[in-house]
């Protein structure tokens, strides 16, 4: 075990971790943002720049701070590391630029997008970002691609974090799904418009951290904080069948995984579960799921879990309990 | 108990005096205060033909807004339904098909859309929360009606009118 400082927190953890799976050990607000990091995708990470953390010592055989900032998600520990990460005006003001660049082309059309409510690059860009955009220049524009009946693509949305890329790779057997050009021009495309087939295509849903791939079965039906995610499960031969249900009123509107604390799924599920199942009978409801407490999906809804016990001798001004 | 105001007093079941039981000193006491307040400013206007002077923000009926070339600006996205307190906002959204770009600003657009004025409290945060410009309380009054179902007001009665123009009677200007 090896001892590391992030913002002067320290955390003892195993060799060859990186910093920022060492920050999330640690919990808090510590931990770095990370829009292409995904820990369940293998080769994940380095994309987007938005996990750069300050070393300001390399390690307690070599003290000496790292001359550049660092990518969190890709660089490992040393025993005697001392990380600055939300106490580094350096880092802040680095993270700024990062979401000017990610909005640079991004079309911020998020009263439209169906991602709105639970979108990454929008809690990022409310967190870190400036108010104003300094670019001038026309954002750019893709043809439209039709990518079969459930799932949509829109180009446009993209910021290129190759997540839905290693998905595709990983989950599904053969390689239908994958970017194509260079720079400026690079696009997520499948090739010669290769209807994704495979049973766990679905699950590019849910690790694409802004709303450039979403559920065509779900496209404009609601708005994320109006509908109520349910933990659920049922027999699936393919998957596990744990998932979340999103309910408005008795029906079910969408069928995503378990997104943890960082957004990640659980556990993949199938394109069955996800797109057909959509009958409450379907599904063996088990309880509302917990919603962070900054989420707007919390608005209007009743929490779990808390009691309020009326005051025993009701009478004027008597507010014990 | 012990009391946190002395606006309440505590029934007692006591004689009255004498005093009290003439009644006299009391109905004196009531009617010097009738007295009073006839020599006091009157705070009634005559309506029909005095109007009340309304404020520069009061805010009225709601009105959905189309831009300078007649499109719609409402895309339902939801903002003004999940800032309302009262919770009386509710919509349906529809994706926008071709040959629709003239009625409709944005992809996707409100296909009902129904405000319940009986439980609108007219507080404008629906105008505060929309990114689109498109929901304005206006000056104009609510009108009142027979029947609860009439109040709620759907698009037939919120959009405004084709060819209208923004004046000062049913659009405030907007100002930053």
């Amino acid at each position: 075990m090896i001892k590391v400082t992030i913002d002067g927190v320290e955390i003892e953890v195993e060799p060859g971790t990186t910093i920022l799976n060492a920050a999330r050990k640690a919990g808090g607000a510590i931990v770095p943002p990370a829009m292409c990091y995904y820990s369940k995708l293998k080769g994940s990470g380095g994309k987007c720049r938005t996990c750069l953390v300050k070393v300001t010592a390399g390690s307690e055989k070599d003290p000496r701070p790292m001359p550049k900032l660092v990518a969190s998600c890709s660089t490992g520990v040393q025993d005697g590391m001392v990380v600055q990460n939300i106490t580094s005006p350096e880092v802040v003001e680095a993270r700024k630029g990062v979401v000017e660049f990610l909005l640079l082309n991004h079309p911020l059309d998020c009263p439209i997008c169906d991602q709105a409510g639970e979108c990454h690059l929008q809690d990022l860009a409310f967190e870190h970002g400036a108010a104003k955009t300094r670019y001038e220049e026309e954002r750019r524009k893709f043809d439209k691609i039709d990518i079969g009946d459930k799932i949509q693509l829109h180009m446009t949305r993209c910021i290129l974090c190759y997540r839905c890329v290693y998905t595709a790779d990983q989950i599904t057997n053969e390689r239908v799904h994958g970017v194509l050009k260079r720079g400026d021009a690079s696009e997520i495309s499948t090739y010669i418009e290769n209807v994704i087939e495979n049973d766990f295509s679905g699950n590019v849903i849910d690790v694409c951290p802004v709303g450039a791939l979403t559920d065509k079965t779900f496209r404009f039906k609601s708005r994320v904080w109006f509908v109520k995610p349910m933990n659920a499960h049922r027999d699936c031969s393919k998957c596990c069948g744990k998932t979340a249900v999103w309910l408005h009123g008795e029906e079910i509107y969408r069928v995503t995984g378990r997104k943890d604390q960082y957004g990640e799924v659980e556990e993949f599920i199938c394109n069955e579960c996800r797109f057909d199942k959509k009958s409450k009978s379907d599904w063996v409801i088990e309880g509302p799921r917990e919603v962070e407490r900054w989420s707007v999906i919390r608005q209007n809804k009743y929490e779990i879990g808390t009691q309020v016990q009326a005051p025993k001798n009701i009478g004027y001004g008597n507010i014990t309990v | 108990m012990q009391l946190l105001t002395n606006r309440s007093k505590v029934v007692v079941n006591k004689e009255m005096t004498l005093m009290e039981k003439l009644y006299i000193p009391a109905i004196f006491g009531g009617m010097m205060i009738t007295i009073k307040h006839l020599f006091r400013k009157k705070v009634t206007i005559q309506y029909p033909e005095q109007k009340r002077e309304f404020s520069k923000v009061y805010r009225g009926k709601h009105i959905l807004k189309r831009d300078e070339q007649g499109r719609e600006n409402c895309t339902a996205c939801g903002l003004c339904a999940v800032s309302c307190p009262a919770e009386a906002i509710t919509m349906v959204a529809a994706e926008r098909k071709k040959g629709e770009e003239h009625l409709y600003r944005e992809e996707k657009y409100a296909a009902n859309y129904e405000i319940n004025m009986l439980r609108c409290i007219f507080c404008g945060l629906c105008e505060e929360a929309c990114p689109k410009d498109a929901i304005y309380l206006t000056e104009e009054l609510m009108p009142a009606n027979y029947d609860r179902s009439n109040f709620i007001y759907g698009k037939d009665k919120l959009v405004q009118p084709l060819g209208t123009s923004a004046h000062p009677k049913t659009y405030k200007p907007y100002t930053k």
